[in-house]
C-alpha cells in the first residue's frame, strides 16, 4: 500500500473510534458503538500488517494476547471491574515503554531517521515516562483495589519533596538524552527507571476511598501515553485515539472529584481516607435512633405509592443485587412505583453501580442519576438506603461540616427513610450521619442480602 | 508553504483538535455507561498495538524485535479484553421487557 492509502485507512479507523465513543451516549446505541470500535481496530491492525514483514511472529503474538484477553473478559466478575481496568491500564503503559525502547534501538523500522532528530527524542522521552508511570501506578491501583495491598494511604515525611526531586532528576536525564549527539542509553534507561519509581510513589499515598479518581486518572494517562507514542511515530491515528482516551479519563476524574467534593490536587497529593474501617467520630453522646425489623420495613414499602432505593457499595459487597431486583419486582406487582437513585461515587469506579444493577437484570429505565431524581425525593413515600452512607448525609448542606458542599442524594426529604446497615459505624468520611437519627428514619440492622431477602418474603 | 511546516506542528494541530473532539463526545456519554466507557477507551488506547507491530516488524531480528513482540502480546490482551468485556457489560443494559431480544 502507498503511504497515502495507509494514512487514509488510519483516518477511517480514527473516525470509527470517535463513533465508538459517540455510541455510548445511550444504552440503545452503545452496542453498535462498541462494534464500531472493533471495526476501527481491525482496519488499523490490518493496514499496519501490510507494512510489516514478520507476519508469523506478529500474528502469533496477537493470537496469544487475544486468547488471554478473551478469557479474562469472559471470566471477570462485575464487582472486579475496577481491578480489571487498572490491570489493563498497566498493560498499555508497559507496551508504550517497550515500543519507545524499541524505537530508540532501531528508529529506521518506525520510518524515523537513523540518527534521531531532536523532536523525536523529546516525543520518545514523553511517551516513555508517561507509559512507565502509567504502568507502575496502575499496578499499585490494581493491588489496592483487589485487596492484595492495604487500601490505607502510605505516608512518610518528605514524601512530596522526594517525588519532586525525583521528577527533577528524571527531567535532567531526559535533557541529557535530548542533547546527546548519539543514542545515549544510560540517560534513557535511567530516566525510564526513575519514571517507574515515580509511578509507584505517586499512587501509594492515595487512599482506597479515592480510587475512583485514581483509576480515571490512570485511564487518562494511558491515553496520553498512546498519543505520545503517536507523536514519536508521526502517526495521526495514534494521536487521535490517544487524545480521545486522555480527555475521557480527564473528564471522568473531574466528575469523580466533583462528586466527592474534593479538589483534584488534594486527591493527587493523597493521604486521605483509610481502609474504610474508620471509627465513628461522634461527640461521644449516644443519640437515639429508631430500629425496626425487615418485616416492618416491608410493611411500610408495600403500603407506599412510591419507593426510591439508594444502593451503595455495601450492597455489592453483600452480593445483594439479585435480591434487590426481586424486591423491586414484588413491590412493582403491588403497584408501587420503584426506582433506583445512583450517586456518582456509589461504586468503586465511575458508573460501577449501574453495571452491578444491570447485571442483576434491573431495567436501566428504573435506574436514575442523582440530578434526574433529586427533585423527586420530597414527593416520595419511602426511601430505602442499602449500604450507602456519606452520599445521603445531610451534613453536606451544613456549612462547616467536613463534607460541606458535597452533592448528595436528598433522601432526608422523603416522608419515610429506611436504612439497612450492619452497624452504626461511620462511612469513608468518618462522619456521623444525622439521617440515621431523624424521627422519620427506621434503621434495619443486618447483612444487606439477608435483610432484603426477608423483605421479599414479607411483602 | 505547507511543506515548510515542521511535522511536529502538524501533529500538534491534530492533537489539539482531537482533544476537543474527545471533550465534546465524552460529555455526551450517559453517566450510567461510564464503566463501559472506561473499558472501551482502554481497548482504544491499545491502538499502540500499531506501534508494537512496527517494532516487531523488521525481518532481521534483534532484541528490539522481541521487545516489540512482547508489546504486541500486551496490547492484544487489551484490545480483545477491552472490547469483549465492554460488550459483555452492554449486553446487560436491557429494557424492561425482558423477553424481547432488544
Amino acid at each position: 500500500m502507498s503511504a497515502d492509502l495507509i494514512a487514509l485507512a488510519y483516518l477511517v479507523a480514527a473516525v470509527f473510534f470517535i463513533l465508538a465513543l459517540k455510541g455510548l451516549s445511550s444504552p440503545l446505541s452503545a452496542r453498535r458503538g462498541n462494534l464500531f470500535g472493533m471495526v476501527g481496530m481491525t482496519i488499523a491492525v490490518g493496514t499496519t500488517l501490510t507494512i510489516t514483514q514478520n507476519w508469523t511472529l506478529i500474528l502469533s503474538c496477537i493470537a496469544i494476547g487475544g486468547i488471554i484477553g478473551s478469557l479474562v473478559a469472559q471470566r471477570v466478575q462485575m464487582t472486579a471491574m475496577p481491578e480489571l481496568v487498572a490491570f489493563m491500564h498497566s498493560l498499555v503503559g508497559l507496551a508504550a515503554v517497550f515500543i519507545a525502547i524499541a524505537a530508540v534501538n532501531n528508529p529506521v523500522s518506525f520510518g524515523l531517521p537513523e540518527l534521531l532528530p531532536a523532536g523525536s527524542k523529546l516525543e520518545l522521552f514523553l511517551g516513555t515516562f508517561i507509559g512507565a508511570m502509567t504502568w507502575s501506578g496502575s499496578v499499585i491501583a490494581f493491588l489496592k483495589l483487589s485487596g492484595r495491598m492495604s487500601g490505607a494511604p502510605v505516608i512518610f515525611t518528605g514524601q512530596h519533596v522526594i517525588n519532586l526531586l525525583l521528577a527533577m532528576v528524571m527531567i535532567g536525564f531526559g535533557l541529557w538524552f535530548f542533547f546527546s549527539e548519539t543514542t545515549n542509553w544510560t540517560a534513557f534507561i535511567t530516566m525510564t527507571a526513575i519514571a517507574f519509581l515515580l509511578g509507584f510513589l505517586i499512587i501509594i499515598p492515595i487512599g482506597g476511598a479515592d480510587m475512583p479518581v485514581v483509576i480515571s486518572m490512570l485511564n487518562s494517562y494511558s491515553g496520553w501515553a498512546a498519543a505520545g507514542i503517536g507523536f514519536s511515530l508521526g502517526n495521526s491515528m495514534l494521536i487521535i485515539a490517544g487524545s480521545l482516551v486522555g480527555s475521557s479519563g480527564a473528564i471522568l476524574s473531574y466528575i469523580m472529584c466533583k462528586a466527592m467534593n474534593r479538589p483534584f490536587l488534594s486527591v493527587i497529593l493523597g493521604g486521605f481516607g483509610s481502609d474504610g474501617s474508620s471509627q465513628a467520630t461522634g461527640d461521644g453522646v449516644q443519640k437515639a435512633y429508631r430500629s425496626g425489623s425487615a418485616d416492618d420495613a416491608a410493611f411500610l414499602m408495600s403500603n407506599a405509592d412510591s419507593v426510591i432505593i439508594v444502593p451503595g457499595y455495601g450492597l455489592a459487597v453483600a452480593r445483594a443485587q439479585h435480591a434487590v431486583n426481586e424486591l423491586a419486582e414484588v413491590l412493582h406487582q403491588k403497584g408501587v412505583n420503584v426506582r433506583f437513585a445512583i450517586h456518582p461515587v456509589a461504586g468503586r469506579m465511575p458508573g460501577h453501580m449501574n453495571v452491578l444493577l444491570a447485571e442483576a437484570e434491573i431495567p436501566y429505565e428504573q435506574v436514575l442519576e442523582m440530578d434526574e431524581i433529586n427533585s423527586d425525593f420530597p414527593n416520595t413515600d419511602v426511601v430505602l438506603v442499602l449500604g450507602a452512607n456519606d452520599v445521603v448525609n445531610p451534613a453536606a448542606n451544613i456549612p462547616g461540616s467536613p463534607i460541606y458542599g458535597m452533592p448528595i442524594l436528598d433522601a432526608h426529604k422523603a416522608r419515610t427513610v429506611i436504612v439497612v446497615k450492619r452497624s452504626m459505624a461511620a462511612g469513608y468520611a468518618g462522619l456521623d450521619n444525622d439521617l440515621f437519627y431523624m424521627d422519620k428514619t427506621m434503621m434495619v440492622f443486618g447483612d444487606a442480602k439477608k435483610v432484603v431477602e426477608d423483605m421479599v418474603k414479607a411483602v | 508553504m505547507i511543506g515548510e511546516i515542521d511535522p511536529t506542528i502538524i501533529h500538534l494541530t491534530v492533537f489539539v483538535l482531537a482533544v476537543f473532539v474527545g471533550y465534546h463526545v465524552v460529555w455526551n456519554v450517559t453517566p450510567a455507561l461510564h464503566t463501559p466507557l472506561m473499558s472501551v477507551t482502554n481497548a482504544i488506547s491499545s491502538i499502540i498495538l500499531v506501534g508494537a507491530m512496527l517494532a516487531a516488524g523488521p525481518a532481521e531480528s534483534d532484541w528490539g524485535v522481541w521487545l516489540g513482540a512482547g508489546a504486541v502480546i500486551l496490547a492484544s490482551i487489551n484490545v480483545f479484553g477491552g472490547f469483549l468485556v465492554t460488550q459483555r457489560m452492554l449486553e446487560m443494559f436491557r429494557k424492561k421487557d425482558k423477553k424481547g431480544s432488544a
